[in-house]
């Protein structure tokens, strides 16, 4: 292998024969079949130059650099060289391999080069307030759809998210992560694009870790560990509780010397969410929740001093909390109460907060109904609501999803919750929950979805694939209480066997009556109409 | 189902167990009901029943006599302590009742015009006062008659309309009434304006040579299919006799004066007859925030037929009638009960099924025809968010 001398001087050739030519690249036109040579290797880590750009010529794409060693190769077959001189790099375009360019751009600047950045896992947290920004700046006076150009456009397309069946990537993210994770074993073919960990061994890591994280506010680092645990589950919940440590966190912030609060303390929350990611993947809810706090952050004057803008943020903190998810359940359950009526019989799935909100208000309004909980394994949070329904007196039913078709003749109603409903209409929400509305619909029983609106995302999914998350696969083999079952011991060992917990599932808008939102009742197909009209309000509140 | 299954047979014993024993807390219920003293009857149907003359006034005010009587005495009690404060709701419905009573008016322009009397009559001062004047106003005529959806609806756009312009008025109060009786005004004009629009926009609906199922009396059809006989377009129409309204008649008389060929139909030849129908029109007593429309008993019949054989359902309705209502299905609704006849004495044993509207989910209808375009279904409730958020 011939190694020329990077114009650079840094990479020093193996092989100093007297016919290599000095100057110029890294492997010869031999080696790469191209007659691109020549890179400059500092800084990137790679044994190849990722240095790219535009020729200026035909508009192609650059692969590397020609070094003054083929400068000397074209001059002699006759190709013009204008404007060259000996300091200059030339960048070759991949159509044509003596069209050149003078630009050069370093390695590792601008676009999006592999292995992005990991705190994108979630959708839009990053465009998304460019987005925001282009079009407000653009088009505060015009309502509704904005015509965007194509690079803003572009800007729009949202970064692809973590993909965890491309290995460099994932080795990039490991490098960077806090949390030290062993991949699981045997896992399901279709569902390689999500992480998957094994269960057991990140706890006690993360607690061995607990004083030595300096990155990491305390806080936060508490919110995540009870994520990994299972304590805080449900949309509501957790993005209560994250929002509370991001409160904490702002109060304890301070401006490090040479900084600018709204730079430091984004990159902060950055920082804290991609730790989050790394203990549970962020719902959708949560992700709202962070574009709003970040476009509070972003949008703060820049006169202000920095207790100011510490006690500004904690109160928007506040509000959004109190505004967004208290008052919003409140509303929701106010305009849904009116749709149940005394003799009714109403089946709920697993546990779902507005949903429970809504009964015991129903009860404590006197109204004569009936309860069927429908509960599925391995999580069975049907129990902890059944548990509060009958404290209070309602008179229950509780079954096992496998007999919901069993049930459902007697049922007047159904009342679900979601962890989000997407732009087509499509509920996002607990796995199972598909299963539970397509019998209703068969039964011609109305369904009604309880969800606040900053759950409402711009997104459309077709299927329960190409997101979703994935839990711990030793729940589904093993049955607590229950040793006796143990047939499924010692899966890991057992090539053949993949074991699969998936713990979210898409439901179609068709068996979807109705969706009770903090803005009333609406119909599945308004939901982007929501969006549009007050998308931009929240954010901007 | 569930109606069939055990659990409801218990729950109902169980129902009826705890009334009897529970006897009789029913008084503040009937004095709840001063202003309506037919609650059982849906003044709605009545008034379009007068309408078209089946019903006369005497044997109205008979069938109200009948049916309230305890209730009406205790509404003079209550009217003659209550004095003169209640003389200005009183005035509202009075006038509302007055201005119903024209066939031509729609029910949403007699409530905005009531309103608008209101306003002219009115002594407050500021702009405040006023709008709690006309929020009492609007909500002693929504009580009257609560199973009207167009006179709620129309109430409600109006006082949307009258919250929005005070607060961006920064003029004399004198100004600021002139300029909502100006609108109210033009609420009538509007209404008069929004059937012929909707005239206009489905003749590119019908065709020559088609065969239109219409179902129902209703005024925009009519101003519709009129238009479509006047740009001299050959089309035939079969009619459903509507019972009890018998409103089938009424439309072939008007379709006839028009040299319209027209045939009639019982009810329940409309399976029999899809065949050789090219469409269905019908107008909507309300358009709810589904899309689906709530209209005459038997249009969710006709709807259902229509999508099975694959016949295209047009609704023709007016922007005002859109309410903020959402029905999960027949019985989620107010109900709206009127007396059918049917010609022999029926024994008290029997139940007779008296309610005069039904829905129609929105997937069984194609295209509503409105003032602001020709819609589907889903657009209903954008622009409901639109004008109530």
């Amino acid at each position: 292998m011939v190694r020329h001398q990077c114009a650079c001087k840094i990479l020093q050739p193996t092989n100093t024969s007297p016919d290599t030519i000095a100057g110029g690249g890294c492997f010869d036109a031999e080696e790469t079949g191209r007659k691109t040579i020549g890179g400059c290797m500092k800084d990137s880590g790679e044994d190849r130059c990722s240095g790219k750009g535009r020729c200026g010529n035909c508009g192609g794409k650059t692969a590397g650099t020609f070094g003054p060693c083929v400068l000397s190769q074209l001059s002699q077959s006759g190709v013009e060289m204008k404007g060259w001189t000996e300091s200059k790099f030339l960048l070759s375009c991949n159509k044509n391999p003596l069209c050149w360019v003078t630009e050069l751009h370093h390695p590792g600047e601008g676009g999006k080069t592999a292995g992005g950045n990991s705190a994108n896992t979630t959708k839009s947290a990053k465009p998304a307030p460019q987005k925001k920004d282009n079009s407000s700046v653009a088009a505060s006076e015009r309502k509704g759809g904005d015509r965007q150009t194509d690079k803003d456009r572009k800007k729009d397309v949202p970064h692809p998210r973590m993909q965890f069946d491309d290995e460099n990537r994932v080795e990039k993210a490991k490098k960077r992560s806090v949390v030290k994770q062993a991949e699981a074993r045997n896992r399901v073919e279709l569902f390689r694009h999500l992480p998957q960990y094994e269960h057991g061994a990140r706890l006690t890591d993360l607690e061995s870790k607990f004083f030595q994280l300096g990155p990491v506010h305390p806080a936060v680092y508490k919110v995540g560990f009870r994520y990994l645990t299972g304590d805080i589950s449900g949309g509501n919940a957790r993005c209560i509780a994250m929002l509370q440590a991001f409160q904490e966190s702002i109060k304890d912030y301070s401006t490090p010397p040479e900084k600018t609060l709204i730079r430091d303390l984004t990159s902060k929350i950055n920082c804290y969410v991609s730790f989050l990611i790394e203990c549970r993947p962020l719902s959708i809810s949560m992700g709202n929740a962070i574009r709003f706090l970040k476009r509070r952050i972003t949008s703060l004057p820049l006169n202000l001093s920095e207790s100011e803008a510490i006690t500004s943020l904690v109160s928007d903190i506040d509000r959004f909390i109190n505004e967004k998810i208290i008052l919003a359940d409140n509303v929701i359950v106010k305009h849904a109460v009116t749709k149940i009526r005394d003799g009714d019989v109403l089946l709920t799935y697993a546990s779902s907060s507005a949903v429970e909100m809504l009964l015991l208000h129903a009860h404590e309004l006197g109204k004569r109904f009936r309860v069927v909980i429908v509960d599925s394994r391995p999580k069975l949070e049907g129990k902890m609501l059944l548990r509060r329904l009958v404290g209070k007196g309602i008179s229950c039913t509780y079954t096992h999803i496998n007999a919901v078709s069993y049930v459902m003749h007697e049922v007047t109603r159904v009342f679900l919750g979601a962890s989000s409903v997407l732009a087509n209409g499509t509920v996002y929400s607990r796995v199972g929950t598909a299963c539970v509305a397509m019998v209703a619909h068969q039964f011609r029983v109305p369904v009604l979805i309880c969800c606040e609106a900053y759950k409402f995302h711009e997104r459309v999914q077709l299927d329960s694939i190409c997101c979703n998350e994935l839990g711990d696969a030793e729940m589904v083999s093993r049955v607590t209480g229950r040793e006796d079952i143990n047939s499924l011991d010692g899966w890991t060992s057992s090539e053949n066997l993949q074991p699969l917990n998936l713990l979210y599932d898409a439901t179609p808008s068709d068996y979807v009556s109705m969706i009770i939102t903090d803005y009333g009742m609406i119909p599945p197909t308004s939901v982007p109409v929501i969006v549009r009209e007050y998308g931009r309000e929240y954010l901007l509140i | 189902m569930w109606y069939r299954s055990a659990s409801f047979i218990l729950d109902k014993q169980e129902q009826q167990r705890k009334d009897a024993a529970e006897s009789r807390p029913l008084s503040p219920v009937s004095t709840a009901m001063t202003e309506n003293p037919s609650a059982n009857v849906s003044m709605y149907y009545q008034t379009r029943a007068a309408h078209h003359g089946v019903v006369t006034s005497d044997w109205l005010a008979q069938a109200q006599a009948a049916v309230a009587g305890n209730a009406e005495d205790a509404a003079v009690e209550n009217n003659a302590s209550a004095g003169e404060e209640k003389g200005k709701k009183f005035s509202v419905v009075d006038e509302f009742n007055n201005w119903r009573k024209q066939p031509e008016l729609a029910e949403a322009v007699a409530a905005i015009r009531a309103l608008a009397s209101v306003i002219r009559s009115s002594q407050a001062k500021t702009m405040m006062e006023l709008e709690i004047e006309l929020k009492k106003a609007s909500d002693s005529l929504k009580s009257w008659d609560t199973t009207s959806i167009s006179l709620t609806a129309g109430c409600d756009i109006f006082m949307r309309y009258v919250t929005r312009t005070s607060a961006l008025d920064r003029e004399d109060f004198g100004s600021a009434k002139f300029r909502l009786l100006e609108r109210a005004e033009k609420f009538g004009e509007i209404s008069y304006k929004a059937r012929r629009i909707i005239a206009m926009l489905s003749q590119d609906f019908i065709f020559d040579g088609c065969t239109i199922l219409v179902h129902g009396f209703s005024r925009v059809v009519l101003e519709a299919l009129r238009t479509a006989a006047e740009n001299k377009k050959l089309f035939r129409v079969l009619c459903t006799e509507g019972r009890p309204d018998r409103s089938g008649l009424r439309v072939s008389n008007e379709l006839a004066k028009l040299d319209v060929p027209v045939k009639l139909l019982i009810d329940s030849a409309v399976a029999y007859s899809m065949d050789e129908v090219d469409m269905v029109l019908v107008g909507a007593d309300g358009v709810v925030e589904s899309g689906g429309i709530i209209n005459m008993m038997g249009t969710y019949q006709i709807a259902l037929v229509a999508k099975a054989m694959n016949k295209p359902m047009y609704v023709a309705a007016e922007s005002y009638k859109f309410a903020r209502l959402y029905p999960l299905d027949q019985k989620d609704m107010a109900p709206a009960l009127r007396p059918i006849d049917f010609g022999v004495p029926i024994p008290s044993k029997v139940e007779v099924e008296r309610s005069a509207r039904d829905y129609t989910p929105p997937q069984y209808l194609t295209l509503l025809f409105t003032d602001l375009g020709v819609l589907t279904p889903s657009v209903v409730s954008d622009e409901l968010i639109q004008l109530y958020l």
